[in-house]
């Protein structure tokens, strides 16, 4: 243990100066020593790496667990009356409803229904995710501490409510490198839903490096001709001008090199090459055109449609494939704070189909089992209404105390549906999840232990989960 | 485990005692880092979490008898000391470090700590919070290297570690590197000329002086100030909406190019708003602690986010004056430096005080408290327009005055001028009176008929019935031409006339006046796609006799309507301007009228209508002998013959009335123009802090109040009651952290990494600094030349350590890759903003204009809307013209969406205050380089000028070549760009659309005499030169 301390130390220290060459594998090497838990150690929940990389859908906004996963059938009985004070328990409200005078009830206007052998209870607006359910873990009761968009995504995000900490995939990307040294360890990609027009915005640092170093940020793959910002030559400028401009370029650095000395110049160089590969392999990753015809309708017409969510779903498959260690799509548009029914089921048109495919086609390629997914947003949504409530509409506001995701694949526990929340779907009754738990199994089912992928920075060794987190073991398989 | 502190093991204990007693171990550098680490998470500051009663951190505690009665640490007796003890446990509810802390000792760790118990357990205080010794100059052998204090120190470790300083860097490289250190830019090729020409033994002194002196170094010295104080134009939560903080930022910009002091830079920024009789500036110079992000998200809690602005200026002061992590004491007491939850408070308290709120929900623009600065165009602007207003009014005076004088034979004026024209058309409508004396129909109750200043008046009133209904009494086509004239006198404003079908389309007419007093013209045919809507630009007054007139020129569009108020035409707005229809109704003509929602009520005069268009000349006659008519009459009752007299003289004056008005609406709207920028300002009541449990704004505990004040570890004497007194604390020279912290920030500026390597940090988890005795000696010369900050610059670059070379072996380099011990110059990429504006100066593109707003330059397009979908700002409007090329300092600072290539080289994300950047080396940069329009426009240009420079092709190349690296290229390299030229030109040849496309991009066009072909083939050189690591790196 002490041996792999000292070269997280030096991993660090190392870090600061040089990216290794060859890209991003080397520093993942030597961190990755440093911090698998299959390194010889004390810690009882040693496990080998069982996902090999990630697909986060984020479903920004924070979609209603009341009209996807969390069933509560009793609801109808008692709607529009007024949500207990026993239940709420003083709960802090968001701004938009704490000067309401009402808080009625709202049932759900979607049926649901169970599904496959688990018996799943799932929304009659996810058609194709039913399909699936024997694949999924879905959490009813997960928790987060942020009742507005911006902390509470940050915090999903980073393990803080503030800007300024490493993102998921950045701390990722810092403790196992790529696996492809052609792409980046951490990719993104960002989709607009057609149930909110004026959806909650993005922000760069969502996918952001922190006080990391700023190489292990999400590269953002965009839908245009650039997937990669300034990926393409110039007009004018073919494939072949700059293969020999960087020729020239490599041995005008090299002539330089032998006079100065600097070892940061060879670094230069090799970054020059690897930029030069990204031009011809990110285009690859991005060209369909060799997909077959059923695998684009498995993902729905949309997948047609560069930027879409299907497409990006696709491309995750596709990187993937590729070796990205982590990739992370997020969908805008959870935000149905009026017209939840008409809102929502465009919402779930948009992700339904491809979200799915995603988990056939993984599982038909044999990649499932090592590639951990998860759905879910940044918190769930009020019981009772917001706004107007008629037979027709009705609108939910933001909701911490509980929420609905689901996991698959990368060796969690399918067909498993775990965690209660009581008859309002208001708090969690059973087997609380954290935002913090979650991550921490996700950098566990990828072999780190996220009481060792530390960063030295003002004095103080930080972790993607602060001081909290533990493994959901209930949910490994 | 705290319980069981008395028990006897190891044997190894006694025998490391006898063998190590003698040693010299430092406490500071090897025994405090391994205590903080794996102790003092249990066993240090926070006392929440402290076991046992024992305290690591503080000499006392770690000496005497712990709460089990054992002593942790006995000098000289490692076996008797209860942490070796401990350390060596069996049993692992004994052992220490816990096993489930996961913090182990290594085995040399152990040992280390066993020798220096052995060695007397010497203990020292952690060195940054003692206040700077300053220390003497070292004596180093090699003396006649020595160029200023600073190399003492430096030659003197170089000497122990048996090091030589490397070589004089030569005079190209030196110009190069203190140009980009210390204005950003490089050198021009006369300059470096004119440099290796002069043989001044002080010519390398005189160039750093002009380049002090130059107002690129503020703007240099600023871009780095401006990480620190975490600037932005935006405000960086959810929807980012525009702020506007520029004023501060230039701000900074002027303080160091004036050279304030950095204790009066300190004080201003932190609290120049407290400063007596605080000037403009001052106040702007507080706007530092309003540059966090402050949140607008619709349904945010005010008192959570005001909470969270205060802790961000206390992390934000905490690490940019003292490098202090306070923000690690906000839930808990420290774990490491002294600073208890409380304390965090009690600093808290300072920042707590300022007049503002939580959450500005969905705010546009800046948050108060602000301050108004003209620019000085606007101010320029504004003093015009007063001295204008000056002479208006005195103008103004004079006619008043010439007016009064003429009290007695004001009337017969009158009357002679009002009975000048004589020819009057015949009326085709007149109301109430006809013109042959017969009194109409009255519409409404004669006793509602009020005889007045001008004759007969309807009393109009808002109820139901309170109108005249004139039935058919006239109607027009807006096709013909008409004059119509009103007296009234309103109480409320609503329509004089109207003749409108509202249920078809509005058709008809109507003269309105709306609830600001502006009066409307409607002709409608259908609303609102066939229609005439005009506005005067000024309002009537409530309570007093206004003629209003209105005149149609056939057709009756917006520019045949004029008004008259007073016999005086007034500027109409056109809202609407699409008449082609009739605009005849069957509808009844009704006085003071038009709907529910516009009810005159007061005082309707005579109205007259006539179906020509009088002129302004007419108009103002007709105004006049309205006033004559009546003053004619014997009768006339006094007050009447004075409201007509004000009238007349207020129409006399109402060229100059409104002359003086509309400056005074200039004078207005130009202050309103005034950028605004966010400042501090203290409420009168105070606020009451709380130490909040765990954090937490919802959970202030209220037996714990606390008020202003410093941590215990400064041990001052003085507690500074506010943010001023704070202020000044922290600059007052005892204070053992703002000089370290200050030099340390400069130093790495120069040396790519701190004499510390955490500028952040100087707390006890701090690593040893490279050069301690160096970092005191600076601290207190800064204190000593009165905090002048351009002398510390200059002391710095003139050092023969800063002088050397940066050319080593690749040994060397493999050695101490951080230059630590300083034995060659500094060699590093240049940081993000230099790199664009590097590549503009070398090509000649660069605009070099200080200050103003930010400006936004290439940005691939889309980037915006992607993320942010249009909320909070419209869509990303490139610069024009010259501002596409100024420093890169200025660029946009969009927080949830960077300028891309500023993050790509490690620019800064400014969400928060950082006070290092990484220098990373990715291929995301070399993409940029190669493709970013900037960089593919700036080779364009550089092209261009070398070919207009030499007809050469030779010394072209070399032009370019040395315009980029300030040095003249080998034969090796000059042969590499020769045979890259050839290529290229054979591929452009071969191609000749590739070359036109690769000269179209970009906005600048190159006005060239060479073909397209060669100049496409010298951009593509000058590209691969821009490239070159030489080019974004200082050597």
């Amino acid at each position: 243990m002490q041996d792999s301390m000292k070269s997280l130390q030096a991993a660090q220290h190392f870090n600061r100066r040089q990216f290794v060459k060859g890209g991003g594998i080397g520093l993942g090497a030597l961190a990755l020593k440093a911090m698998q838990t299959n390194a010889a150690s004390a810690d009882s929940h040693a496990s080998p790496a069982k996902a090999k990389r990630v697909i986060y859908m984020f479903q920004s906004g924070a979609p209603s667990q009341l009209e996807t996963f969390d069933y509560k059938p009793n609801l109808v009985d008692i709607q529009k009356t007024e949500l207990p004070d026993s239940v709420r328990m003083g709960q802090r409200l968001t701004g938009m409803t704490s000067g309401q005078k009402s808080f009625p009830i709202a049932p759900s206007k979607f049926k649901f229904q169970q599904h496959g052998q688990s018996g799943a209870w799932i929304s009659d607006l996810l058609p194709y995710t039913s399909q699936v359910a024997d694949d999924l873990c879905i959490i009813n009761s997960m928790k987060t501490e942020a009742i507005n968009h911006d902390p509470a995504i940050t915090f999903c995000q980073t393990g803080f409510q503030l800007a300024g900490r490493p993102s998921i995939g950045a701390w990722v990307a810092y403790g196992l490198g790529s696996a492809n040294e052609n792409l980046p360890a951490y990719v993104v990609m960002v989709s607009r839903g057609t149930g909110r027009a004026a959806g909650q915005p993005l922000y760069d640092r969502l996918w952001g490096s922190g006080f990391l170093p700023g190489k292990h940020q999400g590269v953002k793959l965009r839908s245009g001709k650039d997937p990669v910002l300034y990926l393409e030559n110039p007009n004018g400028c073919t494939t072949q001008l700059r293969r020999e401009m960087l020729d020239d370029l490599a041995s005008l650095n090299q002539i330089r090199s032998r006079q100065v000395g600097d070892p940061e110049i060879q670094t230069r160089i090799s970054q020059y090459e690897l930029a030069f590969r990204m031009q011809s392999s990110v285009p690859e990753l991005t060209d369909i055109s060799e997909e077959p015809e059923h695998v684009l309708e498995m993902y729905g017409e949309d997948v047609r449609k560069p930027g879409t969510y299907a497409r990006n779903c696709l491309l995750a498959r596709r990187m993937a494939e590729q070796g990205v260690r982590f990739i992370q799509l997020f969908h805008m548009g959870w935000d149905q704070h009026n017209d939840l029914p008409d809102h929502m089921s465009k919402q779930c048109k948009d992700t339904d189909q491809a979200s799915a495919a995603l988990v056939k086609d993984l599982k038909q390629r044999g990649l499932l089992d090592d590639t951990l997914l998860i759905w879910g947003g940044e918190f769930g949504r009020t019981v009772y209404c917001q706004g107007q409530f008629t037979d027709t509409t009705y609108g939910r506001d933001h909701h911490p105390k509980n929420f609905s995701i689901w996991l698959a694949g990368g060796g969690i526990k399918p067909g498993l549906t775990y965690g209660k929340t009581d008859d309002f779907s208001y708090n969690v009754t059973e087997n609380p999840v954290e935002v913090f738990d979650l991550n921490a199994t996700i950098l566990h089912q990828l072999g780190l232990d996220h009481e060792k992928l530390t960063w030295r920075f003002q004095g103080r060794d930080y972790r993607l989960t602060d001081v909290h987190g533990r493994v959901l073991t209930d949910l490994l398989g | 485990m705290n319980r069981l502190l008395f028990y006897l093991i190891c044997l190894t204990c006694l025998i490391s005692q006898t063998v190590f007693a003698q040693e010299n171990i430092q406490f500071s550098n090897q025994i405090r880092p391994i205590l903080a680490d794996h102790c003092y998470a249990c066993h240090g500051p926070d006392a929440a979490t402290r076991e046992g009663g024992l305290r690591l951190d503080d000499k006392a505690s770690a000496f005497k008898p712990a709460d089990s009665g054992a002593i942790p640490i006995v000098p000289g007796d490692p076996a008797a000391s209860e942490i070796i003890k401990r350390i060596h446990a069996s049993d692992e509810d004994e052992l220490m470090p816990p096993p489930a802390a996961k913090k182990p000792l290594s085995t040399q760790q152990i040992q280390l700590l066993e020798r220096w118990i052995a060695a007397g357990a010497p203990w020292e205080e952690h060195w940054a919070f003692k206040p700077a010794q300053r220390p003497d100059l070292p004596t180093p052998q090699k003396v006649d290297w020595v160029k200023n204090p600073i190399d003492h120190f430096v030659l003197q470790r170089l000497e122990e570690q048996g090091l030589t300083p490397s070589p004089e860097a030569s005079k190209t490289t030196l110009i190069r590197r203190v140009y980009l250190d210390l204005i950003g830019l490089p050198p021009t090729a006369n300059q470096v000329d004119a440099f290796i020409n002069d043989e001044d033994p002080l010519a390398y002194e005189k160039l750093v002086n002009q380049l002090l002196a130059s107002p690129s170094y503020g703007e240099h010295m600023a871009t780095f100030w401006l990480d620190a104080a975490r600037f932005a134009d935006t405000n960086g939560y959810q929807n980012d909406f525009r702020r506007s903080m520029w004023l501060w930022r230039d701000w900074v910009i002027k303080a160091f190019n004036h050279n304030l002091p950095y204790n009066e830079f300190t004080i201003q920024q932190l609290a120049g708003d407290m400063l007596p009789n605080a000037t403009i500036e001052q106040q702007i110079a507080s706007g530092f602690n309003r540059n966090h992000r402050s949140n607008t998200e619709g349904g945010s809690i005010n008192e959570e986010w005001l909470v969270e602005n205060v802790v961000d200026r206390v992390e934000t002061t905490a690490t940019v004056f003292l490098g202090l992590t306070m923000g690690c004491a906000r839930c808990h007491d420290h774990k490491y430096d002294p600073i208890s939850q409380r304390e965090f408070y009690q600093f808290f308290s300072y920042f707590y005080n300022v007049d503002e709120q939580g959450v500005y929900t969905e705010r546009r623009g800046n948050a108060g408290p602000t301050v108004a600065v003209p620019t000085p165009e606007l101010q320029t602007r504004v003093a015009e327009t007063r001295e204008k207003l000056q002479l208006a009014k005195r103008d103004l005076e004079a006619k008043q005055q010439a007016l009064q004088q003429s009290q007695e034979n004001w009337s017969s004026q009158l009357l002679a001028s009002a009975r000048m024209k004589t020819d009057w058309p015949a009326q085709v409508f007149c109301f109430p009176v006809e013109a042959n004396g017969v009194e109409n129909e009255p519409p409404i109750p004669w006793d509602r008929w009020k005889s007045n200043t001008f004759g007969k008046s309807a009393e109009i009133t808002s109820t139901a019935d309170g109108f005249a209904n004139l039935g058919t009494a006239f109607n027009f086509d807006a096709a013909q031409e008409f004059t119509l004239s009103a007296w009234v006198r309103p109480t409320q404003f609503g329509a004089i006339i109207s003749r409108m079908d509202e249920s078809n389309d509005y058709r008809g007419f109507d003269v309105l006046i709306m609830p600001n007093g502006r009066i409307n013209v409607h002709l409608i045919h259908q609303w609102p796609k066939n229609a005439t809507k005009v506005t005067t630009k000024i309002p009537i007054q409530k309570n007093q006799w206004t003629h209003v007139v209105v005149t149609n020129r056939a057709p009756g569009r917006a520019k045949d309507i004029q008004v008259y108020l007073n016999g005086h035409s007034v500027a109409c707005s056109i809202d609407s301007d699409s008449l082609t229809g009739s605009t005849l109704t069957d509808h009844p003509t009704w006085l003071g009228f038009r709907a529910k929602t516009n009810r005159f009520a007061g005082l309707i005069g005579p109205v007259k209508v006539w179906d020509t268009t009088f002129s302004p000349e007419w108009v103002q006659q007709l105004f006049q002998k309205a006033l004559a008519d009546r003053i004619d009459l014997e009768d006339l009752a006094e007050s009447y013959r004075q409201e007509i007299q004000q009238l007349y003289f207020y129409s006399q004056t109402l060229d100059e009335l409104n002359q003086v008005k509309a400056l005074e609406q200039e004078t207005k709207r130009l202050q309103r123009e005034f950028p605004t920028t966010m400042v501090m300002k203290e409420r009168t009541q105070p606020r009451q802090a709380y130490v909040l449990d765990r954090g937490q704004y919802d959970r202030p505990d209220k037996t714990q109040p606390v008020t202003a004040g410093l941590p215990a570890l400064f041990k001052s004497n003085r507690q500074p009651r506010n943010r001023l007194e704070l202020a000044r604390w922290l600059v007052d020279g005892e204070n053992p952290l703002t000089a370290r912290v200050a030099v340390n920030h400069w130093w790495s500026r120069y040396f790519g990494i701190g004499l510390l390597e955490t500028p952040e940090n100087f707390g006890v988890q701090s690593p040893v600094p490279s050069h301690p005795l160096l970092l005191d000696w600076l601290a207190t010369e800064l204190v000593r030349t009165e905090w002048d900050v351009k002398d510390m610059q200059r002391l710095i670059v003139t050092s023969a350590t800063y002088r050397q070379s940066s050319m080593a072996t690749p040994e060397a380099f493999s050695e101490d890759p951080q230059n630590r011990n300083l034995a060659r110059g500094p060699r590093f990429r240049l940081p993000a903003e230099s790199i664009r504006d590097n590549a503009l100066f070398i090509s000649g593109l660069l605009t070099q204009r200080v200050g103003g707003p930010s400006i936004k330059p290439y940005q691939p397009a889309g980037l915006w809307a992607e993320l942010a979908g249009g909320a909070g700002e419209p869509p990303y409007q490139q610069a024009k013209n010259d501002d596409l090329y100024r420093r890169s300092l200025y660029i946009y600072r969009k927080r949830t969406v960077p300028h891309p290539t500023m993050t790509t080289f490690d620019g800064g994300g400014r969400d928060v205050c950082a006070v290092s950047r990484d220098r990373t080396n990715t291929p995301l940069q070399a993409l940029a380089l190669m493709n970013d329009a900037t960089y593919v426009e700036a080779a364009r240009a550089l092209a261009t000028e070398v070919v207009k420079a030499a007809a050469d092709h030779d010394e072209r190349l070399k032009i370019a070549f040395r315009r980029a690296t300030c040095r003249w290229p080998l034969s090796s390299e000059l042969a590499v760009l020769e045979s890259a030229y050839r290529k290229y030109q054979q591929h452009f040849a071969e191609s000749p659309h590739s070359a036109e496309a690769i000269l179209q991009i970009g906005q600048w066009h190159a006005n060239s005499n060479i073909s397209n072909v060669d100049l496409a083939a010298y951009s593509m050189v000058c590209s691969l030169i821009l490239n070159l690591d030489e080019v974004i790196t200082k050597e």
